[in-house]
């Protein structure tokens, strides 16, 4: 079987697959994005119990592997009564996991941002909560891109995972069609060139352009 | 622990200061910053500080903008306690709430300007009138460009801070205090991060404000001779104590204690 014949036969089966992936991918990282700004928020809080919350979420997500994160949600929260069905599943493990390495970004960031910043809003007598959502965020925002579009970047790769869960995305239609076609080179290649495409072509040049956009917004464009 | 009971919950009389520091102590640690300082500024006045580096003369500014704690005393504002509370009849210190509201009288600049660079000139002029103060952004907007225009910085109201001198951006860190209309106003080094050849253009905003308003001020500066020309008094602060205090002319026409002559000298010959 030639490519060309490869790609008619199985084409439709990779897009199913790859928008699958998108929508884990999509769902995932806004899960992760709230989660980070969370629980890095509650990192730097001075109540010791907000910040415990924050330092065991951090402690368990990074320290332990995806794998087993999403296999435990999957086969052990039903033992305790809590089942989700699998692409729930899938995303909120791959969004919890992430999320906890984006909370150290959204640390870094405010803390990242001059003490001066702080001390001029709190010379304009502002409040903690609007010194932190006017003056402080948006300034964070700017310096945790870069990191961010790393991190964006391991998340979709983190979405293969949910294939071993039976979430029918772009890895497990890439199985699958190897399974039934001994094709291997082009089965999982096929599934290779769509993960860097989506890389590559569109959230590389999205974190880009945003990049641009804060830059402006700070009038540095 | 101090007795609280010595201290007035808040001062009457003829002639309340617009600001008294009260037997007001700084410690960092074992490190005694100021000690006992006690200090009135009367409404209107322009209080200068000088004193060579480590006197504790930032200090006295950042604990009027209560930027810093303070370990002993009470600083009043217009007559009310500023870094205490009255609870039950006595002071105790003041809390975060009590804070914010005590701390809109007060304004200030910065040695290195902290504008806000996610914002245009206007927008970080109007940010305290509308956040804090409540005010519609055309409130807003009217008092802040009248204040640029006042520094001398209306045409440059939509550039971004990175887009402006150190001068300008100053001017523009004044404009953005006076729009809280403060009843005081302190200066930290306003110009020490400028190149010479715009201090000029911040010193002569100050000198207008001066000149034409009765703002309560308080500077410290390094400027020896614009300090002379526009302030009322001057202090001399030495390990954190007023060394030596009185009318520009006095203090630096006619020194009465060596350290200050010491100082003086110092600085006439770095000049």
């Amino acid at each position: 079987m030639s490519y060309p014949e490869f790609l008619a036969e199985y084409g439709g089966r990779y897009i199913d697959g790859a928008l699958i992936t998108a929508a884990q991918f999509i769902l995932a990282a806004a899960l992760a994005i709230v989660m980070a700004l969370i629980m890095g928020l509650l990192k730097l809080s001075s109540n010791p119990i907000a910040k415990g919350v924050a330092v065991v979420y951090i402690e368990f997500f990074r320290g332990t592997s995806l794998l087993v994160q999403l296999f435990w949600l999957f086969y052990v929260l039903p033992l305790f009564g809590l089942t989700f069905d699998k692409f729930t599943t899938g995303f909120v493990a791959v969004g919890l996991n992430l999320g906890a390495y984006g909370a150290e970004l959204v640390r870094g960031a405010i803390q990242s941002v001059p003490k001066g910043q702080w001390e001029a809003s709190y010379a304009l007598s502002m409040s903690p909560a609007a010194q932190m959502r006017r003056i402080i965020l948006p300034q964070a925002f700017v310096a945790m891109l870069p990191p961010w579009g790393n991190l964006i970047i391991e998340l979709l790769k983190g979405t293969a995972l949910v294939a071993l869960i039976a979430v029918s995305d772009l890895m497990f239609e890439a199985r699958q069609i190897n399974g039934s076609t001994y094709l291997s080179a082009q089965a999982f290649g096929t599934a290779l060139i769509i993960y860097y495409i989506f890389a590559r072509f569109l959230i590389t040049p999205f974190m880009r352009w945003l990049e641009r956009v804060m830059a402006r917004r700070l009038g540095r464009g | 622990m101090e007795d609280m009971s010595q201290y007035p919950l808040e001062l009457t009389g003829a002639d309340v200061p617009m600001v008294r520091f009260m037997n007001v102590t700084k410690r960092y640690g074992a490190l005694t910053v100021l000690d006992d300082l006690s200090l009135d500024v009367a409404e209107g006045e322009m209080v200068t500080i000088i004193g060579p580096s480590g006197s504790g003369k930032t200090t006295v500014l950042r604990m009027l903008m209560t930027l810093e704690t303070i370990n002993g005393g009470v600083i009043y504002v217009d007559g009310k306690p500023l870094t205490h509370m009255p609870k039950n009849g006595v002071l105790v210190p003041a809390d975060a709430k009590y804070l914010r509201r005590a701390r809109s009288s007060i304004g200030m600049c910065f040695q290195h300007f902290n504008l806000f660079p996610h914002m245009t000139a206007l927008q970080n002029c109007m940010e305290g009138p509308v956040q804090v103060l409540g005010l519609s952004k055309r409130e807003a907007r009217e008092r802040s460009e009248e204040l640029l225009e006042m520094v001398g910085m209306i045409d440059k109201k939509d550039q971004h801070p990175s887009r402006l001198s150190g001068g300008q951006q100053q001017r523009v860190a004044i404009a953005r205090a006076l729009a809280m209309r403060p009843k005081v106003m302190l200066f930290d080094e306003v110009t020490s991060a400028l190149d010479p050849e715009v201090i000029g253009e911040v010193t002569n905003v100050i000198r207008r404000l001066v000149s034409e308003h009765n703002l309560t001020m308080l500077m410290v500066t390094h400027q020896m001779g614009f300090a002379r020309d526009i302030s009322d008094r001057i202090c001399f602060f030495y390990g954190g104590k007023i060394e030596e205090q009185g009318p520009p002319d006095d203090l630096f026409g006619n020194p009465r204690r060596d350290r200050t002559k010491q100082f003086l000298s110092a600085v006439k010959e770095a000049d």
